[in-house]
């Protein structure tokens, strides 16, 4: 399994959630789990994916993202998940 | 399972507190580069370099786009070229093939510096060492990206006078060599004591010979998000604060050795250390002198700043050791002049000057960093500066240098300008009375007792 980190932080609006997953599904990225909050009405949302079943790298996935990004006016960073362990894990 | 809190904790970081890893550095043996002949020394240099570096640049971009983690610069450290040079050059013009060469590999492989234009002569030069040094002002004026060091003293041999005169001069005669760029060939040239081995920083950056045919070290940074941590707690005790630094360096410097491990795997080369360094650039809230304000000085120069100091330094390492595997390089607090915003304001007003930088440099990472002098400074004036710096170095058991830019035709008041990460500087004053009698002293000072502490 490869785990990756997707976050979305964005002003709220309709859609976010469906943009984001069409195009994980689009590329064979299955999704393990969703965590959504909103902070001062702004979306916040992570996602931890399992890119292992699909052609993209960490790094396409990434610049995919962030033109989905781009067209639902929120930010998209998708990062592979071993930043977080090393930080917040010992 | 990583909480959502966990992970905008980090991107914070590295959206809005500055943080990145500052380098990979890429230590390369050039001691099976060594023949009688130089074009020839020079042609085994360029395959081996372009060789083993051609996917440095494009590894530390795939590495970074993954992780989401900027890498600011991909960089080359080499053998000392005095030790390369040693067998095939008979006069200093013979080491500008070579440098040549390095800059040629700089810049196919497209790494921001290379460093290793250096000597070590802590206790006597040889003819080869002497002729380096002799061409470091025409090498830095006619290259881009080559560093250039040289180590004069250590603990074990004392300070080599004749080399620190030497230096005096050579500064001199490079800031004239750069005189149209502001003296810029000044701010890739330092001048060391004890310097360390496995150094990933510039502009002192060499791959010492103690090291393997090629290895990869890394410098971390990242004191904006020191500062924004210690934020949350102004007016806590010190244990509080001690324990907020000592747990973002950990934080810091695990994403160094994350880069580290993982840039050695990808290039097929072992991973050699992780340097802990607080290392500012002038963008704003990337600066370690605001760590110090933020600690309580008004201003870094303020009385109990080499507390604060010796206190934060104290605390990034001890935070930062237990991160990594392995540590080395520079390892501190890095305070230069020119690449920290704080560090300018305060030079600027004047409540900073070079004591007080000097008495800072006795419990922090390295020296007098870039900071520009008036033009008119004497090679002797900026020789005792640099013997000053390296007896702290010798008696402190720790790594000292200067990397001073004697401005053309500059004067107190006005400031020089590099540009990027080298930055700006205000011209500060140096203390007007003459050292020319010491400084003309032939020999080394020896090697400091290291009984009967006080």
């Amino acid at each position: 399994m490869q785990k990756t980190i997707i976050t979305v932080v964005g002003k709220d609006a309709v859609g976010i959630i469906a943009k984001v997953s069409t195009y994980l599904s689009d590329h064979q990225v299955n999704i393990l789990d969703i965590t959504q909050t909103i902070v001062d009405g702004f979306f916040n949302m992570m996602m931890i994916v399992d890119t292992s079943g699909s052609e993209l790298t960490t790094a396409e996935l990434s610049r995919g993202l962030d033109e989905v990004g781009v067209d639902a006016g929120v930010t998209i960073h998708a990062q592979h998940e071993d930043i977080f362990n090393m930080m917040h894990r010992i | 399972m990583i909480s959502i809190f966990e992970v905008n904790e980090t991107n914070k970081m590295i959206d809005q507190e500055n943080l990145d890893v500052r380098t990979i550095t890429m230590g390369i043996s050039l001691l099976d580069c060594i023949t009688d002949d130089v074009n020839r020394t020079a042609g085994k240099i360029h395959e081996k370099i372009c060789r083993l570096a051609e996917n440095l640049v494009k590894t530390g971009e795939e590495i970074s786009s993954e992780y989401g983690i900027p890498i600011v610069n991909k960089r080359i450290s080499v053998t000392p070229i005095a030790i390369v040079g040693g067998s095939c050059v008979r006069s200093p013009e013979d080491y500008l093939p070579i440098a040549k060469t390095l800059e040629d590999c700089a810049q196919k492989t497209g790494v921001n510096f290379l460093g290793g234009f250096s000597a070590l002569v802590s206790k006597g030069m040889t003819k080869a060492d002497e002729y380096l040094m002799r061409a470091i002002p025409q090498v830095l004026a006619q290259t881009e990206h080559i560093c250039s060091s040289v180590n004069v003293g250590s603990t074990k041999t004392g300070i080599n006078m004749d080399a620190v005169r030497m230096m005096g001069e050579v500064i001199k005669q490079t800031a004239e060599a750069t005189e149209e760029a502001d003296s810029i060939g000044c701010a890739k040239l330092v001048v060391f004591c004890n310097a360390p081995d496995d150094n990933p920083f510039m502009a002192g950056a060499f791959h010492g010979v103690t090291e393997a045919d090629a290895v990869i070290n890394v410098g971390v940074s990242g004191p904006g998000v020191v500062k924004y941590a210690l934020q949350s707690c102004r007016h806590s005790d010190f244990s509080v604060l001690c324990e907020t630094i000592k747990k973002t360096s950990f934080k810091i410097t695990r994403v160094g050795q994350l880069v580290a491990m993982e840039a050695a795997e990808r290039l097929g080369v072992p991973f050699g250390i992780v340097d802990l360094s607080l290392a500012p650039t002038p963008a704003i809230g990337d600066s370690v002198a605001d760590i110090l304000c933020e600690i309580g000085l008004e201003r870094p120069g303020a009385p109990g700043t080499t507390a604060a100091l010796a206190l934060l330094n104290d605390q990034v390492k001890k935070g930062g050791v237990m991160a990594s595997s392995y540590v080395g390089g520079l390892s501190g607090a890095f305070i230069p002049v020119s690449e920290d915003q704080g560090m300018i304001d305060a030079a600027r007003i004047g409540a900073i000057n070079l004591e007080k930088l000097e008495a800072m440099t006795c419990v922090c990472s390295v020296g007098l960093d870039m900071i520009a002098i008036p033009g008119d400074t004497s090679a002797e004036t900026i020789s005792g500066i640099i013997a000053d710096e390296a007896a702290l170095g010798m008696v402190n058991q720790k790594t000292t240098a200067v990397r001073v830019i004697p401005a053309v035709g500059k004067k107190c008041g006005d400031s020089v300008e590099f540009g990027g990460l080298l930055g700006r500087a205000p011209i500060m004053p140096v203390n007007p009375y003459s050292c020319e009698d010491f400084i003309n002293r032939k020999g080394r000072i020896p090697a400091p007792i290291h009984s009967f502490k006080n």
